[in-house]
Order: structure tokens, then sequence, then C-alpha cells
């Protein structure tokens, strides 16, 4: 990123501010780098020949008289298959110490596809994880983000979903990640072999936090090169998105920008939409699919950042302890994939839709019946079986060290309607009922 | 000589210009970023100093590149050939672009320009019409499309020539008139309307009353839309928002459905073009893509155009109207539409409404709504509009600036509900806090009366107590359990659980269950109500639960059977049976 010899070199600058500066400039285009003593800058703003630059590690002694240079161009990334098993920093620059990647070089938070031109997502990607296969299927090309407490193992989760999904390219864009947590992904990825499908970008929380803005737009633009160019199943790992949103809220507070609701900007929900968008299932067999971690503050999902990722993205998922069984769970209620229906009972068993909606009624029956209990009101015979049947499906299914596919899934929960209850109880369609319930 | 503007400013998607002319408010003008050229709209003046908000990214846009101003504001062009085309909110045809990714600056034209129309003459030479009068019409998709009369031209118009019966393009002569000034005007199939002007020319606007059946028993039994109505969907995300405006647009009784996907998911969009082209409308037997047109500004296209979709897709909605056809509008959602203003507003400095909005939002809202509605034409015809939008009220609170001010104005209101949709209970409307205000119209029961029955009306307002009763006794066996209660209090609750259950829930992914003619409602509703008139025995609570439970899963494989088909009669029998097992005979 060194300048080059013809191009001019602004050594005054007007104002500092903790994320931006701003200077005169001219010839100056919209959202180009530019570099400030060396650290790297964009334009954000300009009102006449003054532009003002966000600067990605933060301002801390940038002087006055500080050197700017403005590079003609935008934040890019140089793509090829080269990309593959390395780990990068925000700007797409090598921490692995391996060589810098030679490639196309091009601009990071590029166009949206043309929604005429999608596919409809209509491959099931099994995780083994009953609480997502069973009950909330995911799709390739689909976005979906874990709703969890900041103590919750998403990060495991999530990882063990990358290993076991079946994916060409896996790509970890790790926003404000802890050191532990980038190590223990390292790790899993190598000791699954599975380093040479793995691309990672990452910013802990070491870094800048404004870098973080970066990391998605990375990402995916290594993720459109492998489903694009190379008609590749790519999955993209993004942990964690209130940490971008945090970062979003740092630049339009520097700004002057009225905030919004939680003092998030205004623009937030699209600020968000552009990246979850990037999903997508290409006519020629490749996909995008994005599993994102956002991190909740107290379980309250009606903080900005999670209500505005829920409208984005299609569904979300919920970690919770249960109790009874001591595990971590997906949880059945608040859990939802939008777009299971495009493969359970198509590309898995026909009963799965039937079989899945009469297990979560039946497990809310059971969440009635322990209000009654704890109310100290004495309990049916129904209830007690409702109990019964909660504990079972919580262990066997719900919890997230179940390895199963999805027909063993199915059995297993009819096993357990067979032991539980009798046949109006479950409320499914006859034919299904006639077939399984042995 | 057209305006031209120099860049002096760029915030994101909003530039300022110094301008050497005329500009309006709204008008529209082109930047130039190299070759490509960048659609934008006036915003606010000062002075010589113009903002715009730009329609696409500014990326790499600079100080001192040129605006050409186009002298018009943001409009729409509208003929024969939209009919199941997919458009951006700027109404550029999205399946004439080229690629897989969207090309900045890249505009298409919305209809065919070489495509043949049979035209069959209505008026003739000699014949003195009035503004919008039918002059000719074609047919598109076996829909009957009238050519009129410009809309911005105003008085009596004599006929001097009308072509007669044959193929013609859109931009043909079909008839040349002249106006009470003796100037004389070439009529093509071709119309351009400015989209932020509603389009008034109608004689009357009367209180809409013919139900639209729309297949939803929550909606058609429960709380009635009517043709020209206007209705909302509020609801937190997961739902079934999406779900529910789905089948009401894949069912609804109307000859032309308009989709405004305004800032939502691609991928939901995707499902319509998927499923619409093979999906059969029930009450022609015809193609569901052949009456649908998509105005798709999905939820990472550029701001601005969310905010111009909305107005794109009701302009296309008003010229359908003029034909005299009744057209079905749908907008999710409108809340995306409320952020592209505030984000706009925000970048423009303005002092904040409640939640940050623009103060004039409520106005916004209600100018919009106002447009959708029932009329009659200047010939005596009618059409409509409906308009259900749908809002995503930020953490699912209902008392914020766009909930509220939607609130003011739709008649409708179908509150979506996280508890039942926990419960999966859908579609998740709540019974209890839903409304028709239709419901109250004299003229729609009148219309009721003569088209289903006349205790209909009774019939329906006896399930909204039913309902709201039984909610007070599941409260009350919350609070002093199963046996602080009379048993028949349970037996109340129970028939209230058979009304949510075979009535309200349905099935929208199940063929048979996702859509019930009215005269299947009729039926389902007598049932239930038949039920709900029963005095049953029982001796304890428990007995109730069981008797009930199983009574729900015959009336639900009962809704899953094909209508009157052997299974069904089959059902009805054994439910017959299960009601007199029970029954205390009065006789």
């Amino acid at each position: 990123m060194a300048a080059k010899a013809f191009q001019k070199i602004y050594t005054k600058i007007n104002q500092i501010t903790k994320a931006t500066c701003a200077l005169k400039a001219t010839g100056v285009g919209n959202d180009e780098l530019a570099t400030v003593n060396g650290k790297l800058a964009q334009v954000v703003k300009m009102v006449g020949d003054e532009v003002t630059l966000q600067v990605f590690e933060g301002t801390e002694g940038i002087p006055t008289n500080a050197e700017v240079v403005f590079l003609g161009k935008s934040p890019t990334l140089k793509v090829s298959e080269q990309l593959a098993g390395r780990f990068f920093n925000a700007f797409g620059e090598p921490i692995d110490g391996g060589p810098e990647i030679e490639g196309t070089e091009v601009e990071i938070g590029g166009p949206s596809v043309n929604p005429v031109r999608r596919k409809q997502p209509s491959e099931l990607i099994a995780t083994g994880i009953a609480g997502i296969d069973l009950n909330n299927t995911l799709v390739s090309g689909q976005k979906i983000p874990f709703f969890a407490d900041p103590d919750q193992p998403f990060n495991q989760v999530m990882a063990n979903v990358a290993m076991r999904a079946q994916t060409d390219k896996i790509i970890l864009g790790g926003m404000g990640m802890t050191n532990d947590d980038y190590l223990y992904f390292k790790n899993v990825f190598s000791n699954a072999g599975a380093l040479d499908r793995i691309v990672s970008f990452v910013n802990t929380t070491e870094n800048p936090p404004v870098e973080r803005l970066l990391i998605p737009d990375m990402a995916l633009t290594a993720a459109e090169y492998f489903a694009v160019e190379k008609n590749e199943k790519v999955l993209v790992l993004l942990t964690d998105m209130t940490s971008y949103a945090d970062a979003l809220a740092i630049v339009s507070n520097r700004m002057d920008q009225i905030p919004s609701k939680d003092s998030m900007p205004g623009s937030l929900y699209s600020d968000l939409a552009k990246i979850y968008e990037k999903a997508v299932q290409f006519p020629s067999g490749g996909s995008i699919t994005i599993i994102a971690v956002t991190t909740l503050s107290g379980g309250d999902i009606t903080h900005a950042v999670p209500d505005n990722t829920g409208y984005i993205t299609e569904g979300q998922l919920f970690l919770r302890r249960d109790s009874d069984i001591g595990k971590v769970i997906v949880d059945p209620f608040r859990s939802l994939s939008r777009l299971k229906q495009l493969v359970a009972g198509k590309k898995t068993r026909k009963d799965h839709p039937q079989v899945m909606n009469a297990a979560v009624r039946l497990y809310a029956d059971a969440a009635n019946a322990k209000t009654k209990l704890e109310n100290g009101f004495d309990l049916t015979d129904y209830d007690e079986r409702t109990l019964a049947f909660a504990k079972d499906y919580s262990g066997r299914l719900l919890a997230i060290d179940v390895n199963l596919n999805t027909t063993e899934m199915l059995d297993v929960t009819w096993g357990l309607f067979k032991k539980y209850f009798r046949k109006e109880e479950v409320n499914i369609k006859k034919e299904f009922v006639d077939e399984y319930w042995k | 000589m057209a305006t031209i503007g120099t860049v002096s400013g760029v915030i994101a998607n909003m530039v300022t210009l110094v301008v050497d002319g005329p500009v309006a408010q709204n008008e529209i003008c082109y930047i130039s970023i190299g070759d490509e050229k960048l659609m934008a709209e006036v915003i606010k003046v000062v002075g010589a100093n113009v903002y715009v908000q730009v329609f696409e990214s500014t990326r790499g846009l600079k100080i001192g590149a040129k605006a050409e101003f186009t002298g018009h504001m943001l409009e729409v062009t509208l003929g024969p050939g939209m009919l199941s085309h997919n458009y951006d909110g700027l109404q550029n045809d999205l399946d004439k672009m080229d690629g897989v990714f969207l090309r900045r600056g890249q505009y298409t034209f919305p209809l065919d320009k070489k495509r043949k129309w049979h035209f069959v003459p209505l008026v003739k030479a000699g014949d003195v019409v009035g503004e919008s009068a039918w002059l000719g019409q074609v047919e598109e998709n076996f829909q009957p499309l009238k050519i009129m009369v410009p809309f911005e031209l105003k008085g009596k118009f004599k006929i001097k020539s009308i072509a007669p019966e044959g193929d013609y393009a859109i931009y043909d002569t079909v008839a040349v008139i002249t106006d009470d000034n003796g100037n004389e005007h070439n009529v093509n199939m071709v119309q351009k309307w400015p989209v932020k002007k509603a389009m008034t020319n109608y004689r009357l606007k009367p209180r809409p009353f013919k139900l639209l059946e729309t297949g939803v028993r929550v909606i058609d039994t429960v709380n009635p839309i009517v043709e020209g109505g206007t209705g909302f969907i509020p609801g937190p995300f997961g739902t079934g928002k999406t779900v529910l405006q789905h089948a009401i647009s894949k069912q609804a009784e109307a000859d032309i459905v308009i989709m405004a996907a305004c800032g939502e998911r691609a991928n939901e969009v995707v499902e319509i073009f998927t499923e619409f082209p093979e999906l059969v409308d029930p009450h022609t037997g015809r193609k569901l893509m052949e009456r649908t047109i998509i105005i798709a500004n999905t939820s990472n296209m550029p701001v601005a155009a969310r905010e111009a979709s909305v107005y794109t897709a009701m302009t296309i909605a008003e010229y359908y109207r003029a034909m005299g056809l009744k057209v079905l509008l749908m907008a999710d959602s409108t809340s995306r539409w409320a952020q592209a203003l505030r984000e706009m507003s925000n970048r423009m400095e303005e002092l904040p409404g409640p939640d940050a909005f623009p103060m004039d939002l409520s106005a916004i809202i209600s100018n919009f709504y106002g447009r959708a509605g029932y009329v009659e034409l200047y010939n005596g015809k009618t059409g409509s509009i409906t308009f259900i939008g749908t809002v995503s009220p930020a953490g699912g609170n209902l008392k914020e600036p766009v909930t509220e001010n939607t609130k003011k104005v739709a008649r409708c209101f179908y509150a979506l509900e996280q508890e039942r949709a926990d419960k999966k209970r859908y579609p998740a409307v709540n019974p209890i806090e839903s409304y028709s205000k239709y419901l109250e119209y004299p003229e729609f029961k009148e219309y009721i009366d003569s088209r289903i029955n006349s205790e209909w009306l009774d019939k329906v307002n006896e399930i909204k107590t039913r309902l709201q009763r039984g909610k007070e006794i599941a409260e009350q066996i919350n609070i002093l359990g199963d046996d602080g209660v009379p048993v028949d209090y349970h037996v109340v609750f129970w028939k209230s659980e058979l009304i949510d259950f075979v009535v309200l829930q349905q099935d929208a992914f199940d063929e048979i269950d996702a859509v019930t003619p009215l005269e299947r409602q009729e039926e389902i509703l007598d049932e239930v109500i038949d039920i709900c008139h029963t005095d049953f025995d029982f001796d304890n609570f428990v007995e109730v639960m069981d008797y009930f439970k199983r009574m729900i899963n015959v009336c639900k494989q009962m809704n899953y059977s094909p209508y009157k088909s052997d299974k069904y009669y089959e059902y009805k029998r054994q439910l017959a049976d299960l009601v007199a097992e029970k029954r205390i005979n009065n006789k």
C-alpha cells in the first residue's frame, strides 16, 4: 500500500476526532481508500473540498501534519484459489506468516445479485443436530444467526456445524473475537484436517474495533469468488455480528448522526441486510450460506441488533440450558428456520413436517404442565406424560451433542410419541400414523 | 435547455449539487460517473444548492461531477405488457438486465416496444368522450386491458379517428382525439404518470362493501376485508407475516395482484418467482403468475429506490383500477419504507420525530393508504385497489410510530402475535385484538346477507365472544387450577379451543387446508356453532379435555380432506357420532 511516485500527498489535517479526520483535498471519490501516516482510512463524507476520512485503526497519534495519500480505489481483496487454508486480517493481509496472495483484485462490498437470477434454495444442509435438522432445517443459500448470550457455547456449536456440513469451502469472519476463540477455531479446523477448505478473516479484541467493519465484506467477497467462479458450495460463518453493529454505532456517533433505537444508527437495517443478503443460491450451482452469531444482552431480543437481524435473516437459532437434563439445547419455541419447508418432507421423509410440529406442540403442553406444577396445582395424567416426554425429547433430540441423520431423528420421535401418548393426542395426519406408529 | 448541476458534496447516497437553472422538487436528474449515469431525485432546494437522493451506490463519485436534469418527476410507463413481469422499485425490468449481479446505472424499459397487441376499438369516429375514457381494448393474459385517453388531458374530446380492429405495437397511434380548444392529440397505448401523484380519474369513491374472498378463514370468516378496503398486518419477526401475505396473494379473488417487496428478503421474492408460474388461481384456473406483477426492491438494493417502490406499485395499481379491474396490492413491508424515509431525513439533518422518524411520517402513511379504494369511474363501471401492508414493528412493540400511524388509516387490523406463533397456532392472528371495521358497515351486512346468509354475521360475532370468554377462563384456570373452576367452565373453554383449532388455525402448507372456499367456510362455521350450542354431559374436567381433543382431531382431519370427498363425509359422520356420544338429549 505504499504511495506511488506521482500521487499527491496532503499534509494538513483540519479536524481530528477519535475515528475520523478531515482535510481539504480535490479529485477524491466517495468510499475511496487513503492512508494517513500509513494507517488505512476511507472517505465517508465530502462537502465541497473538505473530505472526511474514517481511520480504521483509530486516530491515536495522528498529527495535524500527517501525510495523507489517496489510493484511488475502494477497499479490495485479491481472490484466487490461494485463499484456501489462509488466515487474514480485516484488510485482507495474511496474518499466518505465509506469502501474499496473488490473484484478481476485486472491490469488496460489490453489487447485489439480481433477484430474478437467484434460484430458490432447495438443498438440505445436514448438521446431525436434531434441534436444527429436525425442527429448524437449514438450506443452502440461507442466512441464519444464533441468538445467544455471551456465555453460551455458540462458537463450539458453529464449529461443529461447519465441520459436519457438506460444503466445499468454509469462510470464517471473526469480529471482535477473543484470541482464545480464534485459536479454538484454528485448532478445530487443523485437527479435522479441513484447513485446506477454510479461509479466515479475523479481527480479534486486540485489533481496533472500526476495522471490523471490513470483515463481513472481505469474507463475502471471498465467498462470492468461490461460489461464482468455482461453482462451489460456500458456508460463511460470521461471529459476532453484535460487535460489528457496535462498530457501526461508534462511527455514526463520531459523525454526529442522530441515533435511532438503542443508540444504533438509523441505517442499521440496511447495513445488516447488505451483508446477510449476500447469501444466495446461484443458478450455476454455487451457493453462499451464512450462519452468524448475534450475542444478546440478557436474552433481550427486542434490542435493535437482534430485532433488525430477525427481520433480515431467514430464521434464528436459540440456545438454552435445559436444567432438567443439564445440557444445552436448541430451543424449539424461539428457534425458527424459515426455509425449512423447502426441504422438510421433500428432501427428507414426508412425515417430517407433521412430526416436527406435533413434537413441538406436545413440548409446549409440557411447558404449561410445568407452570402448573410450579404454581402448586395437581397434574393430570396427561400433564405427567407430557413432562416425561419433554425430558426424553430434550435429552435424545434437542441437546446439541446429538448426532443423527434425519430419518433416525424421525424414528426416535415416533418412538417417543408411542411411549407417552395415544394416537389422537398427537394430532397427525392418519396416513402417517398408519405407517409409522409401530 | 436542460438544467445542469455540479456535485458539491457527497454523504452516502445524499448528494448536493450546484445548479445553473430551474429545478423542481422531486425532479429526476442523472449524475454522470465515468460512463455510468446514476438516477437521483430532488428532495430539498436551498438557493442554488440542490439536495438529491441517489437511487444507486455513490461509490467513486467525485466533487465536480456533472448532473443533467430531466424536467420531470419520477414516473412510470404504463401500458399493455406489464403482467407477470418483475420490476425493481423504479420499474426497470429485472429480466432484461444482463448478468447475475445488478450493475449500477443499468436502466431497462418496462414494456415491449415490438410486441403486437390485438386492438379492438370501443368508440367510433365522431364520438365525444370524457377524460380517461376507454377508447379500445387489448387482451393480455386473458385480462381485458383498456386503452384510455391520456390521463393528463382534461375536458371533453372528440374522436377524430380510431384505428380499426387489428394488431398494433404500443407506440403505434390508435386514435386521434381533438380537445375543446381544437388541439389534436395522437393516442397510443402508453401512458406516463408521476408516481407520487395520486390518480383521481374517477367520479366517486363510495365506501367499499363487497367481500374480497381470500380463502384464509381467519380473514374471511372472522375479520373480512373488502374490495377496495385497506388492511395491515403488524407482527414481530417469525410470526408468519410473509406466509400470510403470500397466502392472500395466491388465493384472493382479484383480477390483478401487485406485490411490492419493499426492503424484504430476496429469497421471499424468489419464492414467488418460482412458485407462482406453477400455481393455479383457484378462481379462474389460470396460472397465478399471469395476473401478478412483482415490484422487487429487496433489502440489499439501494435505499432510496425502496422508498420509490411502494409508489411505483400504487401507481401501477391505479392504472389498472382506471380500467375497471379489481386490483390487490400487497406491500411487504411498509416499515422498511418508513426506515428509508428516516435514513434520508437523518442525512438531511432534519429535526427528528418519535424514534428518529421524520415528523411528517403520519401524513405520508395516510396519504398513501388513501390512494387505495373502491371507485366508480366516469363511465359508471367500478374498479378497486385493495391494499394490505405489513408492518415490522421494532422489538414487536406495537406502540411505535409506523404501527400507530397505520392503525389510524387502515380499516382492518390483523395483529400477529408472538405467543400464538410460539405455540405454532398459525396463522398467528390474535383473534381478540384484531378487527375489521367493515363488519360494522351496514352496506357490508346487506351484501353478506344476500351473498352468504342473514345469520352469518351473528355467528361471527358469537365466535368472537366465545374466544374472548375462552381466554378469560384460561386465565382463571391458570390462577385457580383445573379443580378450582366448575366443569362447565372447562366445557366453555374447550368450545373456544375448538373454534381456535378448527376455524382460526389453518395449515398454509397443506394443499387442501391452505385455501378454504367461502362455501366450505360457511359449512365449517355452522358445524362449529352447532357444537358450541350443544349441551354435553361430563363428570370431570379430564373427560372434557379428552373428549374435545378427540373432536378437534376429527375436525382437523376433515379440514385436511378434499371438500365433499368420501374421506370428508367419513369424518363428518365420525364427528356426528362423537357429538352424539356425550350430547344431553333434551327431547
